[in-house]
């Protein structure tokens, strides 16, 4: 899937809360797409998904193409009906993300029969092997269960399970892991890493956790005030990290190798959608910053498919860090 | 769901004995004497005096209440001081008209105030939801006696297609009783569609913005389904307890517009009896239409869990 020059903002705004954003996600890749609350990850998730209401949002560029399928995101939502089929998303509340009202094999079941068709008891099977697959036990009983009597780490299997029924292409997960216990996490984690390998999904994963990104990833993609900062492979951008903006994140990261040291912390809080500064959206809270940077900084590669959107990279040839 | 059965009637009983020693003893404070009604010219205190023992009045109204509620409970209601017949023999035969009202006012109702209620929160800020909502407006503020009369005048006077008052028994000739409680529903029902509307637009709205709401979207499901299926059925439970309650008003009787379309139902048999201070009669009436109340309040409860499976198993 490649999603190009991606730009939104919801009506009534002066600035766009994703500008320009590009991502690509090969088959069986894990693409993270990391950042702070409030950088535009979980908005591009959704427009991906074509679920941004249209009375509230504007989308002023945009295309995306998978397989040899092609939208253009101006005019054009993902159509529904590749949603939950060739394209399929879970989400960070497993809590609420079920309908309590229906039992959860009939949840599962209605979107095989929705874009699958077949009876009723074709695809309560189907929902059986699913909860089989992503590890539920006794799927048999589960199936006739309602969503409370379900843990959360549980509800988000059932979620997986559902998402993956119609075995889509992409699955997109906007922070599936945050609002569950550390064990489960990993679980979970684990669980769609498996899933991605048995199926060989392109899946996007939404995370603010770094961890969660160099457990998974296959490659990344750093978000900053609706823009891409940085973004490569996972191992280059954790070795090479090249923007100010992706340094800060990663020795705000607490690490077993050191320990006892003080975490950096990137000062300042991110300014908020209408007070953004112009150009790079980083600078005001940027200790490289100069007035060059309230002109946008592109993409540049620096090192095989490792771009990053800053004017003084490689970062070393413009300053001097003193010790 | 059983024990919660139990508890839910044991909890009602107390309320039903309370309504009763209420509207017993309110009774006792209104100002005037039956009994002069009941005598009418005669005068004679020995006559007044023998009714007084007849009817037990000269008892304390403890033994008085006792001894109502008593036959109560074994189904008779005592005799209307006025004309001599049994209460519930009066009851019997308003009873049905009353409930045919109340039944098609409720559709009417249900059928405008849902869907209503529905659009406009799905349309919420547009044309639709303000027209939707000004239209509930004007059915909660005009009047009922008012757009009844207006009804009359166009509908019957002027283009002579429904009749204008009266009633026909269902089993006498059923569309031509349907036909006659067409315009009377009509207008019960449209006061209580504009409520019905807004409490389900508010309870729509709530719902709407779940995040299971968006799982469905994510799911591919037409917007249909999304609406029909994943949000209304969260949001049916303020709706169904308002149903009942507005179908136990209902059955309490429509005074006015019952005078109006001049239907023999509850709410005329209670008025006259208050004015001739049947007591029997108004008592009657009023411990009736709690205890169906009280039954509406039960049948929620019970629809309660059909709606929310959390429930069951507690």
């Amino acid at each position: 899937m490649v999603l190009s020059n991606l730009t939104l903002r919801f009506k009534g705004q002066e600035n766009d809360v994703v500008q320009d954003v590009s991502l690509r996600v090969r088959r069986g890749e894990i693409l993270c797409v990391v950042g702070e609350s409030g950088c535009g990850k979980s908005v591009t998730s959704m427009a991906i998904m074509g679920l941004l209401p249209k009375s509230a949002t504007q989308i002023s560029s945009g295309r995306m193409q998978i397989s040899s399928d092609e939208w253009h995101l101006v005019t054009d939502r993902l159509p529904a009906a590749l949603r939950g089929n060739e394209v399929a998303m879970i989400f960070q509340e497993p809590m609420t993300s079920l309908n309590p009202a229906f039992r959860i094999g009939d949840q599962i079941a209605e979107v095989v029969q929705r874009h699958r068709g077949g009876s009723r008891s074709a695809a309560l099977d189907r929902a059986e092997v699913m909860l089989q697959r992503v590890g539920i036990a006794n799927p048999t009983q589960r199936l006739r269960e309602y969503p409370h009597q379900l843990s959360g780490g549980m509800r988000q299997r059932v979620m997986i399970a559902m998402a993956l029924a119609n075995d889509p292409q992409i699955l997109i997960a906007d922070e599936p892991t945050t609002a569950l216990d550390v064990t489960i996490q990993t679980q979970i984690l684990d669980l769609i890493g498996d899933l991605r390998d048995e199926t060989g999904m392109g899946t996007i994963m939404i995370t603010h956790d770094l961890g969660v990104v160099a457990e998974i990833a296959d490659t990344v993609a750093v978000m900053y005030g609706g823009q891409i900062v940085e973004q490569g492979p996972v191992e280059e951008v954790f070795r090479n990290p090249q923007h100010p903006y992706t340094i800060g994140l990663m020795s705000a990261m607490p690490r077993l190798d050191r320990p006892g040291e003080r975490l950096a912390i990137v000062p300042g809080t991110v300014p908020t959608i209408s007070n953004m500064p112009d150009g790079c959206r980083f600078r005001t809270r940027c200790a490289f910053a100069t007035s060059h940077c309230a002109t946008r900084p592109q993409l540049t590669d620096v090192a095989p498919e490792h771009g990053v959107a800053c004017h003084y990279v490689p970062l070393e040839k413009h300053v001097v860090v003193s010790a | 769901m059983l024990r919660f059965l139990i508890r839910r009637v044991l909890i009602a009983l107390p309320t039903i004995i309370l309504i009763s020693i209420f509207v017993f003893s309110l009774q006792k404070l209104l100002p005037g004497d039956p009994l002069l009604i009941l005598a009418g010219e005669e005068r004679d205190p020995e006559v007044l005096e023998f009714l007084r023992e007849k009817y037990r009045l000269n008892d304390p109204i403890p033994v008085q209440y006792l001894a109502w509620i008593g036959s109560a409970l074994q189904g008779d209601l005592g005799t209307s001081l006025r004309t001599n017949q049994p209460v519930t023999e009066l009851m019997a035969q308003k009873l049905p008209v009353t409930i045919q009202l109340a039944v098609m006012s409720m559709i009417f109702a249900l059928v405008i105030g849902i869907p209503a209620g529905i659009l406009s929160a799905v349309k919420k800020g547009t044309v639709t939801d303000y027209v939707a909502n000004v239209v509930a407006l004007s059915g909660l503020s005009i009047p009922n006696f008012w757009l009844g009369i207006m009804l009359i005048l166009l509908v019957s006077v002027k283009w002579q297609l429904l009749p204008a008052s009266g009633y026909v028994p269902l089993s006498e000739d059923f569309w031509q009783s349907i036909r006659t409680m067409l315009m009377p529903s009509f207008v019960l029902g449209t006061a209580l569609a504009a409520t019905l509307m807004r409490h389900t637009r508010s309870a729509m709205l709530g719902v709407l913005s779940a995040d299971y709401v968006r799982t469905a979207r994510a799911k591919g499901l037409s917007e249909r389904v999304v609406i029909l299926k994943h949000s209304f059925r969260n949001a049916l439970t303020p709706i169904v307890t308002l149903t009942a309650l507005l179908f136990g008003e209902l059955i309490a009787g429509a005074v006015l517009t019952e005078q109006i379309f001049t239907i023999p139902g509850f709410g005329k048999l209670v008025v006259d009896a208050v004015f001739n201070r049947d007591y029997a009669v108004v008592q009657g009436i009023v411990l009736v239409t709690a205890v169906g109340f009280i039954f509406m309040n039960l049948l929620a409860d019970m629809m309660y869990f059909v709606l929310n499976p959390r429930l069951r198993e507690q």
